[in-house]
């Protein structure tokens, strides 16, 4: 009889998860078998991949090339730009929303939330018409008589920073938030009180209970931008090259579905070892979401 | 002479209401406290006894007045530049500290050596019999362990006087009376001066040299635990700690070591006051429970043989194990209630509802006291 309920409650809980797990095998799991698949036969004459399939390992030791590895290592430093300045300039944001009062903190909170209800596409186009040498910002520079000439703002790595910088800093504010809205202020008095200047007991005290928030916003931040393409496409203007940009161009123009794929695969990796180190960060880093 | 180890000097403290206006919290309050001495902030939630012990240990700063702290006048001396620490409510353990972190935290943060940090740690937690508990973790420890390791952490720095902010609110009661004791001891043997707060007016007799009565801002008397209960110079202090009857009545004759009251019906009590009285004045006449006595009549009592006398109907009587209550309601129809202590099996049986009964106390067990 008990065991007649497990089996049910089994079979319930199997059919609650079916249609998601259909979804995820047929819309994730195998693309990425045939992506896997794609990344280790060569390239058809005109695209797409040779017929009967040829098994190689080339398309990978191809990215060993030093003009792709500096791409790789450029996207990578231009990712970590990015995410310290997201967690820098987030984590004094995200604490002065956690000392305000319930009413404003909410309001706060959308105010940091509302730019996720306009598409990302269009804010980034936004962004790109405000930096452009007729733009917002230099119109009201140059009238302003701040400076002579337009500044040169767009189709470089600036533009490129600023873009992505402000499109992935709330996804840096709200795990820190998360975490430092939690952090017992009384634990600062009790650091004070036992002789902590406002900086030790920020680094000894307040800094390594909030650190769950800190690499959550980390990940969450570092992942995407390292593999970004549209922001660096449209503010870099084909001069800023990433890593997501060159994935883009083999499946685009370049016509390798080969070579694009390992790329791929090869940033997939990169991603899995930030995510393990994450996760390996502890409980409290996944509670802080 | 006896040096002062904190010295308020009509210090006041306000705070912005939320709703607009201010509210004070602590209402030019001037105290001594001696050097070596346990003293105790008493009163209940809200009257500034936690906002006095916050401003001298600087988390708060004052509006108005003066903190000294042997003889230094503090200023805005920040908290972490003043020579005293703090036992939390909460007992605010740094959570992803060991122990033995905890407890080291206020000597690393002097830049004491690494040896002499861990040589003092032991010795802290031998203390408060904590020892080897170094490597654990504030959340492995019962209520009453993380208690005595804020102590630790607190006392370690050889504070020139410790602040602790309801230490044992947050324990059971057994424990809470073993704690007592223990804090106590402790106290006498490190000789250092602790300032106490707490709304509970036992753990506050138990516990303290002298003790504070705080309400509204107010400090309404310092005094020994005995001289506090004993004679209460407030109708605040006579209610708050312990019970107190209150009786209406005037000042009819002033003599040299006691005041005659007249409760209407023609019942003359003598009493004792510090106060200043003058004849006609109103009064509030307190008697604790325990200092009435209650007797049968033994026939008539006759006029003057026997002062501070009267008689009344038992309305109720409730049975608590030690003591019996029983409540009284006098001919002009006051009530008081009176507690007799169960010496005998029978003693109970003193009297029954409905029964007339006599009722008697000593002049200097009643306290005149003004509104």
């Amino acid at each position: 009889m008990l065991n007649l309920i497990r089996r049910y409650k089994l079979l319930r809980i199997a059919g609650l998860l079916s249609p998601g797990f259909l979804w995820l095998l047929l819309f994730f799991n195998l693309p990425l078998v045939i992506v896997l698949y794609i990344s280790f036969v060569e390239r058809g004459r005109a695209g797409g991949i040779k017929i009967p399939p040829v098994f190689t390992p080339n398309n990978y030791l191809q990215f060993f090339d030093p003009l792709y590895l500096g791409i790789f290592w450029h996207s990578v430093r231009i990712a970590l730009v990015v995410t310290i300045a997201c967690v820098v300039l987030g984590y004094p944001l995200a604490y002065y929303i956690s000392r305000r009062d319930a009413r404003r903190r909410d309001a706060l909170l959308l105010l940091v939330i509302i730019p996720f209800w306009t598409n990302f596409l269009v804010r980034t186009y936004a962004l790109k018409s405000a930096l452009a040498t007729d733009g917002l910002i230099n119109s009201l520079l140059v009238s302003g008589r701040l400076v002579q000439q337009p500044l040169d703002m767009l189709f470089n790595e600036f533009a490129v920073i600023l873009g992505l910088w402000y499109g992935y800093i709330p996804f840096a504010i709200l795990p820190m938030y998360a975490s430092i809205e939690k952090f017992d202020y009384s634990l600062m008095e009790a650091a004070a009180d036992l002789g902590a200047d406002m900086r030790r007991a920020f680094l000894r005290v307040m800094l390594p209970m909030t650190m769950p928030g800190v690499v959550a916003a980390f990940v969450l931040v570092f992942v995407p931008v390292v593999g970004a393409f549209i922001t660096p496409d449209l503010l870099g203007g084909g001069k800023v090259e990433m890593i997501g940009t060159l994935i883009n161009r083999q499946f685009g123009v370049a016509r390798n579905w080969p070579f694009g794929s390992a790329i791929s695969f090869i940033l997939m990796l990169l991603v899995l070892i930030g995510v393990l180190a994450y996760f390996r960060s502890g409980g409290e880093a996944r509670r802080a979401l | 002479m006896t040096s002062l180890a904190i010295e308020l000097r009509n210090v006041s403290k306000r705070f912005p209401n939320p709703g607009g206006g201010e509210v004070i919290a602590v209402n030019n309050v001037s105290l001594q406290v001696n050097d070596g001495e346990f003293f105790s902030l008493l009163g209940p939630s809200g009257c500034g006894k936690t906002t006095s012990l916050r401003m001298i240990a600087g988390f708060e700063m004052p509006n108005g007045g003066e903190i000294l702290i042997h003889g230094k006048s503090m200023g805005f001396t920040p908290p972490f530049k003043r020579p005293v620490n703090t036992v939390f409510q909460n007992y605010a353990l740094f959570p992803h500290m060991t122990v033995g972190q905890n407890v080291g935290f206020g000597l690393e943060m002097k830049g004491a050596p690494k040896t002499d940090i861990k040589r003092r740690v032991g010795e802290a937690l031998e203390m408060v019999r904590l020892s080897g508990m170094e490597s654990r973790k504030p959340n492995q420890l019962s209520g009453g362990q993380q208690q005595r390791v804020s102590v630790a952490r607190a006392l370690i720095n050889r504070p020139e006087v410790l602040l602790l902010d309801e230490p044992l609110g947050a324990l059971d009661l057994k424990l809470r009376k073993e704690m007592q004791l223990e804090l106590k001891t402790l106290q006498r043997e490190v000789g250092i001066t602790f300032i106490y707060v707490t709304h509970d007016q036992e753990e506050a007799l138990t516990m303290s040299d002298r003790i504070a009565v705080m309400n509204l801002g107010n400090v309404l008397q310092v005094g020994t635990p005995s001289d506090t209960y004993e004679h209460p110079e407030d109708r605040f202090v006579a209610d708050f700690i312990g019970e107190s009857n209150f009786l209406e009545a005037v000042v009819s004759r002033l003599a040299p070591d006691y005041v005659a009251v007249e409760l209407g019906d023609g019942l003359f009590f003598q009493v004792t006051s510090k106060l200043n009285l003058s004849r006609g004045q109103k009064v509030t006449i307190a008697i604790r429970p325990e200092k009435l006595n209650l007797g049968p009549v033994r026939g008539t009592v006759s006029e003057g043989a026997a002062i501070n006398q009267f008689t009344g109907r038992v309305d109720e009587i409730v049975y608590i194990g030690t003591d019996t209550n029983y409540t009284v309601r006098m001919a002009g129809g006051q009530r008081v209630r009176v507690r007799e202590q169960n010496y005998l099996p029978t003693s109970r049986l003193l009297a029954n509802v409905g029964d007339e009964v006599q009722v008697s106390f000593s002049p200097d067990a009643a306290q005149a006291l003004v509104e």
